[in-house]
């Protein structure tokens, strides 16, 4: 059995831009909304992986691409080593039954005329063979997984009746009721309020725990994501910046941007004085991304004309701490 | 005297099912030059203190008791004229949750800003309403060109910059942000909370910052107040309730938030949900979710009370 549950490399996932008419016909070249642009990465079985970013910079469709939710446009995505990257949807079917994924905001991805047994048990009845007692027992020991204790009061209920919290982790029972191997959490705790957050994040390191689930956490929380995973990946503009174990990331992250967006974090603690915010702007628009290294418009550092022509390379520093930039080494 | 004192201010709002309670007894102060941060989780009664004090409740909500002395003026008192003419605006103005929605989309951004001084104030010309707008927008780092644009045409960082322009526009002396970092990206959000302190230092602001997120609050304001259910358990110097919080809700607060320095822990929650406020529970509010809890905090609701060094407590646990 390879280490790796899911792998994949040079992932692209172009999103075609609709133009008016008039331009259609003036130019025939197409524009792309790049959102995934070429990244590379592995799970590990039993890891929490981390993929950090700022909106738009592609981590949800990342997500989306590792369980097929959307195609790829290029590259490929091998799930237990294999290359489920141009599979059928009918092939992948019974695949389906190892990963799951759990969405980002819980108000929205649950059904509210649905009860809660009739939301957790549908992908049991989608994936089938298994009978209707079993079913049963299977939805009541994926609400006990979740602390939603004891489950007979639950059942019946429907989504308004829940609090946020709850909601969730009726989110996180119907991915856990067919016993995945990989879970996608897509910002699983950013509509939820600070009190009740870190029940549900708990739960996730439980599960991984108790059943090895490996998960890709994707989160624009730095800190959470510093508490809760193995390794994590900094994205910008659809390509990774920087990845490797969680602890050197954070502590000695080699990426300017990777610098700056720690920077920007703010610390619960009024004693501590934070460096001031080196990035001005904003994150440029993925259309027509920046040449060279993406980063460079932005970057306190950049070289020119060496970052605005040539796009670093990933390169393994150290222990599989990698970093895309080419001044790193360098005098700062 | 302060620039601002609350006391006892009671906001309830009608239902069918009876009374939400949605601020229940609330006293604190704002210090020109200072900034006080509101904290606590949603339902909390943050916003509705904010729309209290600038006297813009929705139908059904009302203040049905306290002071809100602004200027050693009691606002409570004042008729909607008067609130509009002299206090709205250019005693105290309000930077609203959610920039992406808070502009108008049809109309350009110089001409909502100079609308609100116009409307405020009658007298100046347009020429000078306009040369005001490009100073303010200057003043919050926008480029004084971008007044002919459309709110279309910024990015999230940049209409929050200007709704905090049109904030400042007729001079006020407390300005209520609500919630100004949240659906901004951490870069973003870090720049606008530095342009805000900048701010309030340059112009010696008062302030009060709603925040559900306690770092901006360590980060940005002087003084805070904890609230939960309607009412404020905790209040003191930011430095002093950060350090050493007494009650146990601001304690599962604090130790519920990530610290990016900290060591690698389990992360801690309050367990529960907030109470319904239309029928809050008796005695303490906390009492349901809270891990000390004993027999008085069902029965007896704790004072508030002063534990030195201006900071406040309210909480059974607590001796004088």
């Amino acid at each position: 059995m390879p280490e790796e549950i899911v792998e994949i490399e040079n992932l692209k996932k172009y999103f075609p831009l609709k133009t008016d008419f008039l331009r259609n016909l003036l130019s025939r070249k197409e524009t792309y909304i790049r959102a995934v642009d070429g990244v590379t990465f592995d799970v590990k079985k039993g890891e929490i992986f981390g993929l950090v970013g700022e909106s738009g910079s592609g981590k949800t469709t990342i997500g989306r691409l590792l369980l097929r939710l959307t195609d790829p446009t290029d590259g490929k995505i091998l799930f237990e080593g294999k290359d489920i990257s141009k599979m059928s949807q009918k092939d992948l079917r019974p695949l389906r039954r190892k990963m799951q994924i759990i969405f980002q905001d819980p108000y929205e991805s649950l059904n509210p005329r649905m009860t809660v047994s009739s939301i957790i048990m549908e992908p049991l009845t989608i994936q089938g063979g298994t009978r209707r007692e079993e079913m049963e027992n299977k939805v009541a020991k994926a609400l006990e997984d979740v602390d939603l204790i004891p489950p007979e009061e639950f059942l019946l209920r429907f989504p308004h009746e829940l609090s946020g919290g709850q909601r969730q982790r009726v989110g996180v029972a119907r991915a856990l009721v067919l016993n995945p191997d990989f879970i996608v959490a897509d910002e699983p705790v950013s509509m939820l309020d600070v009190s009740i957050r870190a029940e549900v994040v708990n739960i996730l390191v439980n599960l991984l725990e108790k059943y090895n689930v490996s998960f890709l956490f994707i989160t624009h929380d730095v800190a959470l994501a510093r508490h809760i995973c193995n390794r994590i990946a900094i994205m910008y503009l659809g390509k990774i910046m920087e990845k490797g174990p969680v602890e050197n990331v954070i502590f000695e992250p080699l990426h300017p941007y990777t610098r700056a967006l720690i920077s920007a974090v703010p610390v619960p603690d009024p004693a501590t004085k934070r460096s001031d915010v080196a990035l001005k702007g904003e994150i440029p628009s993925p259309i027509n991304p920046p040449s060279g290294c993406r980063f460079h418009t932005r970057c306190p550092i950049a070289e020119f004309p060496l970052c605005k022509e040539k796009e670093p390379p990933l390169i393994d520093h150290k222990d599989g701490h990698s970093a895309a930039c080419h001044l790193i080494g360098k005098s700062r | 005297m302060a620039l601002l004192e609350v006391q006892d201010l009671r906001t309830y709002y009608a239902t069918l099912r009876g009374f939400v309670r949605a601020v229940d007894g609330v006293t604190f102060k704002v210090e020109k030059g200072e900034a006080l941060g509101l904290a606590g989780e949603s339902g909390c009664g943050k916003t509705t203190i904010a729309i209290s004090l600038l006297r813009i409740l929705p139908s059904g909500g009302r203040i049905v008791g306290g002071k809100i002395l602004f200027r050693k003026e009691d606002i409570v008192q004042l008729s909607q004229n008067d609130m509009r003419k002299n206090i709205r605006w250019k005693g105290m103005s309000i930077v609203f949750q959610g920039a992406m929605n808070a502009l108008n989309p049809v109309f350009r951004v110089g001409d909502q800003i100079r609308e609100a001084i116009l409307t405020h104030e009658p007298n100046i010309k347009k020429k000078e309403a306009d040369e005001r707008v490009a100073k303010l927008l200057e003043l919050v780092g926008l480029e004084p060109s971008r007044a002919k644009n459309y709110p279309y045409e910024f990015s999230g960082g940049m209409r929050q910059r200007a709704l905090i322009a049109m904030a400042l526009s007729c001079n006020p002396e407390l300005l209520l942000a609500d919630e100004p970092g949240t659906a901004l990206d951490v870069i973003v959000a870090a720049q606008v909370l530095k342009l805000i302190k900048e701010l309030k230092e340059k112009l010696r602001l008062g302030m009060i910052l709603i925040s559900h997120d306690l770092s901006i609050i360590a980060e940005t304001c002087d003084t805070t107040a904890i609230m939960y259910a309607g009412k404020i358990v905790e209040y003191g110097d930011v430095v002093t309730i950060f350090k050493e919080p007494l009650h146990p809700y601001t304690q599962g607060l604090i130790s519920a938030f990530p610290s990016i320095r900290a060591s690698k822990t389990r992360m801690t929650s309050i367990p529960g949900s907030p109470p319904d406020l239309l029928n809050p529970p008796h005695g303490c509010r906390f009492h349901e979710r809270c891990l000390y809890a004993m027999d008085i905090c069902t029965e007896n609701e704790p004072e508030f009370m002063d534990v030195g060094k201006d900071h406040y407590v309210s909480c059974h646990l607590i001796k004088k």
